[in-house]
């Protein structure tokens, strides 16, 4: 077991969110995530969000691995032993998505003829027996129906389940199903068949194709999904308390207080994003490359490296929330139940604790979630400029780095760009969704502004 | 008003002041000089003196903060961070690693730079508006409705791919335009059509949503029913009361976005090889040259701060009841 530090970030906030939303018991905040999730858009965002979480916490439990006896281990992580043979690099270049040769022809030695001959060589990753195109397609049929009976199990075993639980409570009377009910089973079975669909194909082909080097494109887009996250969640970790705390303080206490925080946030949000994070990270950068001692391993140094975009990430994006916190602070301090509780003798950070900071969360969660998004796709834009993650860390920044120039090539390769593209936008466009509900749900004006 | 402006003017010295001590902390503290001497020679195994000479000529043989040497009041301020910080206040941003006047490098580079961002800028107001008048105009039809989703999935699209695929598309299947380089004068509008088209469409998504649920809330107000009221038809109510009052919010989206402008120019100038101020600080991130980078994060914070400046200018302008004081 090794475990690096954006792996034990990374759990620590899933289960930290889990617990307390487990341990949560204000009514009223259960009630707002219940409007949340009666919406269908909501849950359907909500189950692709879970999907991708899974992907990336299954990548982040890490574990030395021996593949040979003879050389050194590796760091691998429980996703790279479920995809089992994903991860090796058995082509040699380019080959389409389900193709069963290369893309390009290279020079080959027929076994017959003994001779060099010019021709699309077969992938080492297909089976002998899937000799022709047809053959393939009958495979893919397979697959497919494969994964629809998988989904017709399902949505028949949570029609009966969820009937044999309403009879074991009310005997007498028989229900139906609700509508968001449906709107569950029908997105957890689709999801499903998507899935199984995929890995079935995973088995034979190279679904995505294979880039450059011959790694397969689909193993690529998966493990982007770790960095993804950890930009998004770690980033949230390191904003919270900055934000929560100086914003809080500041408008609770007034004051120097209130100026020093002011003139921090003022001076940083001053400095446009890109420009601070270009120098912070390339000042890492330099200082790395002059002590390479204190860094460990490859691996390790990959990961200090995500984790300090994280902290980078923050320390710029802290500034707006903390603002935000302040205001509402400054609004909430004279309000009468703050009163009331300093007449009673409430201590100040008893009154900022108890009173203040369970009235600002909306506003965080909010902010924090719309964030999320806007970090994942700022990632790409950083690698991109070549100050994001390390080139070695598997990323959709590096992906579309990479791809972007294999667009100018003749014939085009597209699926490795695609590959990005759809994948990136699958979780992103969850997240905004899943936004979107969040504010619709949590903010106390989205009644009266939109849709009078 | 010229009161209000002299002390916002003050105000500023003491940002640009921690501005500048933040960039002194990265570039010279993180890494000392010796360190940035060694990367600059190239191999580890540069001699001693190669070092110091390369400090000499580059200004960096001074103490950091404080000065044993040196007599009196020269203690505190014949130091690193004292000359540094000196010249940037000054404008002079000295040389980059490879020998040419960053000043002048600048100077350069501001053209094709200005000539990029500010139609973009212009551009995308003009469009990002208009569409949203369009659909608070017809709220709750189905043309709203797409509207809403269209702009979700709009901004669920990283910037790159609309500068990817436009670029593909337009420059190298359908050959439009051509697909990058620069030239002078009015030459420059063949190169910079399509970055400021593309500029344009990564900006619809988000800012058209915003600009939706800012003129919706205006539109529920009671000015508004007043003036259909008076019989005025929707064109005049629209474009001369609900326009008119949705001033201030879109201004200070506008003057927010300025900062956005400096990672748009990063990524169209580099795709589009476009010789302006932001594939200057991509080369410079590339060469690994502090000087320029700690020139730029200094330029650009000063110009973002004139921009908000200006910015209550324009709050004046669009409102007549705003006195600054």
């Amino acid at each position: 077991m090794v475990v690096l530090w954006t792996d034990a970030l990374l759990w620590l906030i899933v289960l930290g969110v889990g617990l307390a939303w487990a341990v949560s018991q204000r009514r009223a905040v259960k009630a707002r995530w219940r409007a949340v999730f009666a919406s269908p858009q909501a849950i359907c965002a909500f189950i692709i969000m879970i999907i991708y979480l899974a992907l990336g916490l299954m990548d982040s439990i890490h574990f030395k691995h021996h593949k040979d006896p003879d050389q050194p281990a590796q760091v691998v992580s429980l996703l790279d032993k479920a995809t089992g043979y994903l991860n090796e690099q058995m082509e040699l270049t380019y080959s389409e998505p389900l193709a069963l040769t290369s893309f390009s022809e290279s020079m080959q030695i027929d076994p017959r003829t003994q001779k060099p001959v010019w021709q699309k060589s077969r992938l080492h990753y297909i089976n002998a027996d899937i000799g022709d195109v047809a053959t393939r397609n009958q495979h893919i049929g397979k697959a497919a129906l494969a994964a629809l009976v998988v989904g017709f199990v399902l949505l028949a075993g949570f029609w009966l389940g969820s009937r044999a639980l309403a009879f074991r409570r009310n005997p007498g009377v028989s229900q139906c199903a609700t509508r968001v009910q449906w709107v569950w089973w029908w997105s957890l079975t689709f999801m499903a068949v998507f899935i199984t669909f995929v890995a079935i194909l995973a088995q034979d082909f190279h679904v995505l194709g294979t880039d450059q080097v011959g790694l397969d494109v689909l193993y690529k887009v998966v493990k982007s999904v770790r960095t993804a996250l950890i930009i998004g969640l770690v980033t949230t970790l390191m904003i919270l308390p900055f934000a929560l705390f100086l914003g809080c303080s500041a408008g609770y206490f007034g004051g120097w207080i209130d100026d020093v925080v002011q003139y921090v946030y003022t001076t940083i949000s001053a400095i446009p994003s890109v420009l601070l994070i270009a120098a912070m990270v390339l000042s890492l950068q330099v200082y790395m490359a002059a002590h390479p001692e204190g860094f460990g391993s490859m691996v390790e140094q990959a990961d200090i490296r995500l984790l300090f975009l994280c902290a980078v990430l923050g320390l710029t994006s802290w500034t707006t929330l903390c603002r935000m916190l302040r205001g509402e602070t400054l609004k909430l301090r004279e309000l009468e139940f703050v009163q009331s509780a300093r007449a009673l003798g409430s201590s100040s950070w008893r009154i900022i604790v108890r009173h203040i900071m369970p009235n600002v969360m909306h506003l965080v969660l909010i902010a924090l979630v719309l964030d999320f998004s806007q970090l994942i796709l700022f990632e790409a834009v950083l690698s991109y400029i070549g100050v994001g993650v390390d080139p070695t860390t598997l990323s959709w920044g590096t992906l579309i780095n990479s791809a972007r120039m294999e667009l100018a090539r003749e014939p085009v390769v597209w699926w490795p760009l695609l590959s990005a593209f759809v994948s990136m936008l699958g979780l992103v466009l969850a997240v905004n969704v899943f936004a979107e509900s969040v504010r619709e749900a949590f903010d106390p004006h989205g009644h009266t502004g939109s849709e009078s | 008003m010229r009161n209000y402006f002299l002390r916002r003017l003050l105000y500023l010295i003491p940002i640009l002041i921690g501005v500048n001590v933040l960039t002194f902390l990265l570039f010279f503290v993180v890494n000392t000089p010796d360190d940035v001497a060694r990367m600059q020679l190239g191999a580890k195994h540069v001699t001693e003196e190669a070092v110091v000479n390369w400090k000499q000529t580059h200004g960096y043989d001074k103490p950091l903060w404080f000065n044993d040497k040196a007599q009196g009041l020269a203690k505190w301020t014949d130091t690193l961070f004292v000359s540094k910080s000196l010249s940037l206040f000054q404008f002079k941003f000295g040389v980059s690693n490879r020998g040419r006047s960053i000043s002048r490098e600048i100077f350069e580079r501001m053209g094709p730079s200005l000539a990029l961002a500010i139609p973009a800028l212009l551009l995308a107001m003009l469009v990002n508006v208009s569409l949203a008048l369009t659909m608070v105009f017809f709220r709750g039809s189905w043309f709203d409705r797409v509207m809403v989703v269209v702009c979700i999935m709009m901004m669920s699209i990283s910037g790159l791919f609309y500068i990817i695929a436009g670029q593909y598309w337009i420059g190298k299947v359908l050959k439009l335009v051509p697909l990058s380089g620069y030239l002078g004068g009015w030459d420059s509008f063949r190169f910079l059509m399509l970055p400021v088209l593309l500029a344009l469409i990564s900006s619809l998504g988000p800012n058209v949503r915003w600009y939706r649920t800012i003129l919706l809330e205006e539109s529920g107000k009671g000015y508004m029913r007043t003036a259909f009221a008076k019989g005025l038809s929707p064109m005049q109510v629209y474009a001369r009361h609900l326009l008119r009052n949705g001033l201030i919010p879109i201004i200070t989206r506008v003057v927010a976005l300025i900062p956005l402008l400096f990672l748009g120019s990063l990524l169209l100038e580099s795709f589009f090889g476009i010789p302006g101020l932001g594939s200057f600080i991509i080369d410079a991130i590339g060469q690994q040259d502090f000087e320029i980078v700690r020139s730029m994060v200094f330029l650009g914070t000063l110009l973002y701060l004139v921009g908000l400046m200006l910015t209550d200018l324009a709050y004046v302008w669009a409102d007549p009841r705003i006195r600054l004081e």
